[in-house]
């Protein structure tokens, strides 16, 4: 058991914690753009691939962090903009006021 | 540690909560979604400035293809579609996870301490099931793999086995790092599992599948963050993972059953019990023309509209809206109940209505709207079966005995549009559509829809 793991530990539980409070928030109607969102969200793989690709550890390492970067950006812009586009779908009624 | 990389990394961490937080509703939601971009660009640009990084050349490239894919996919897609590109993206993040923790073990596999060789493990694990159990999950959206259930013989012992043998090599792993071929045997494995896992899970039972996927792709950003000493993963892949689990939570609890049921019970099989379907034995269903349809609804002062599954498939969700908009112009209120697991994925329902403009506001949760069915002259029942089964109120002996359902059988009438009598996902009877208060107009819920209003006076 290092330092590193434990304050890694204390990040991740503490993460959850706040993650749990304030997507419990989240009302059911915009549960999907929520998965959306967290899909864009998950593509912070990339700040991992992103130091592969570029690194030139040996040809193996860069196709790899390649594919992944690709990957990852897929999911970072595309879950922003899919997201972002469904977000603009959901509107009040004209002169409602609820 | 780079102070400049840390310090873009918390503002990024920081950006992403705040994000999460707009997402509360949906008046903030779009200024939250423009906070986690900057949160991205943040920790995107910290990334780029570390010292191992010696081109840019494959980055850009790769980045620049990602995007275009991206940018397409998200112009493209149709919302009806939107259940298939969530459980793709689930794929994609997996398979980013699983590469860098592949390449981590490939590279530094003589070095690893135990805590390091034992984060790649289980980032490999989790991105490696992650990936193919959402392609599975894709192919079953889609209809490329066959969406009921599939069950074979000691299907749960043998996925037992095949889940304790990889925790087995993870542990091997974690305690030896050397061990590269167990490392490799694994990720296979892990594929497998995936396939395994999912496999076996019908269509319906997908939102909860979805959402538990969306927080294993969290676990393995948040693993490699562990393997690499960096927080953002750490943070963005806890806030990933705990978004998945609220959901599959949620989604568990609007079918009254537990996560190891969804995960290892083969639901249609309980519903061939002879008991479930005696109820209804002997009673006919009523149908009633499209004309018949539009007079009860013209009729009417205050109508719920309970969409299901079936509405998306029909593609039906503009022709309810239009439907409901004339009958507002008459004076009619309507409103419409969205049942939790309504359709794919959470919240489907009510990206569907959105889309076709329908006001959030008329978009009522079961909970907040099913004290009103009694009040209502009309329940139209659009696609929606065993989430409208009363059954699941008294029947005892039902398999879905427990769920909560939408009232309708307590509206003054009932409507349901259907495309024909064939049974629900569970596989049982559906004593609504034989009550007494109920009418049946089957076809195409789109066509149907379309005739009604029509119809209407």
């Amino acid at each position: 058991m290092t330092p590193e793991l434990f304050f890694g530990l204390y990040v991740f539980i503490l993460a959850g914690f706040v993650g749990y409070g304030v997507i419990g928030n989240v009302p059911p109607l915009l549960h999907t753009p929520l998965m959306a969102f967290t899909n864009a969200i998950s593509g912070i793989s990339l700040v991992g691939s992103i130091v592969i690709a570029g690194a030139e550890y040996n040809n193996f390492s860069t196709i790899l962090g390649f594919i992944a970067v690709l990957a990852a950006t897929i999911n970072v812009v595309g879950g922003f903009l899919i997201t972002d586009r469904m977000l603009k779908m959901f509107r009040k009624k004209p002169g409602g006021n609820s | 540690m780079n102070p400049t990389i840390e310090l873009l990394y918390l503002i990024g961490s920081v950006l992403f909560v705040m994000g999460l937080r707009g997402l509360g509703h949906p008046e903030s939601a779009r200024r939250g979604v423009i906070l986690s971009e900057f949160g991205m660009a943040f920790a995107v640009a910290g990334t780029l400035l570390h010292p191992h990084i010696v081109t840019y050349k494959w980055i850009a490239i790769a980045a620049v293809i990602g995007s275009g894919i991206g940018i397409a996919m998200s112009a493209l897609i149709p919302m009806t579609k939107m259940p298939e590109r969530i459980a793709l993206s689930h794929a994609f993040g997996g398979l980013a996870a699983a590469l860098v923790g592949v390449v981590e073990f490939y590279n530094h596999g003589h070095h690893l301490d135990h805590i390091k060789a034992g984060a790649i493990s289980f980032e490999v694990l989790f991105g490696g099931l992650t990936f193919t159990g959402s392609l599975i999950a894709f192919g079953k959206l889609q209809g490329i793999v066959p969406g009921r259930n599939i069950t074979y013989k000691f299907q749960n012992q043998s996925n037992i086995v095949v889940f304790l043998l990889t925790v087995a090599m993870m542990v091997t792993v974690t305690m030896d790092p050397s061990q590269s071929v167990v490392f490799y045997c694994m990720m296979f494995v892990a594929f497998l599992l995936g396939v395994l896992l999912v496999i076996p899970i019908g269509g319906a039972d997908m939102p909860v599948v979805v959402a538990l996927l969306n927080s294993y792709a969290g676990l393995a950003a948040s693993a490699t963050g562990f393997a690499l000493g960096n927080n953002v993963l750490i943070i963005a892949g806890a806030l990933d993972g705990a978004s998945g689990f609220i959901l599959s939570v949620v989604m568990s609890r609007a079918m009254n059953r537990s996560f190891a049921n969804v995960l290892f019970g083969a639901f249609g099989s309980a519903g061939d019990s002879p008991a479930a379907v005696a109820d209804s034995e002997g009673k006919e269903v009523r149908e009633a023309s499209v004309g018949d349809a539009a007079m009860l609804l013209s009729g009417a002062t205050k109508v719920i509209v309970v969409p299901g599954y079936g509405m998306a498939v029909a593609q039906a969700q503009h022709a309810v809206r239009e439907l409901g908009e004339k009958l507002e112009e008459n004076g009619v209120q309507v409103s419409y109940c969205i049942h939790p697991v309504a359709g794919r994925m959470p919240g489907h329902m009510n990206v569907l209505l959105a889309e076709a403009n329908v006001p959030y506001d008329q978009l009522f949760e079961l909970d907040e709207i099913n004290d009103e069915f009694q009040h209502a002259d009309v329940a139209l029942v659009v696609g929606a079966n065993d989430t409208v089964n009363p059954a699941a109120k008294h029947n005892e002996s039902s398999p879905i005995y427990g769920m909560p359902v939408a009232n309708c059988d307590l509206a003054g009438a009932c409507i349901v549009l259907k495309r024909s009598m064939n049974a629900g996902f569970a596989g049982i009877e559906n004593e609504l559509f034989t009550s007494e208060n109920t009418v049946m107009t089957f076809g195409d819920a789109k066509v149907t829809l379309e005739s009604i209003i029509e119809n209407l006076i």
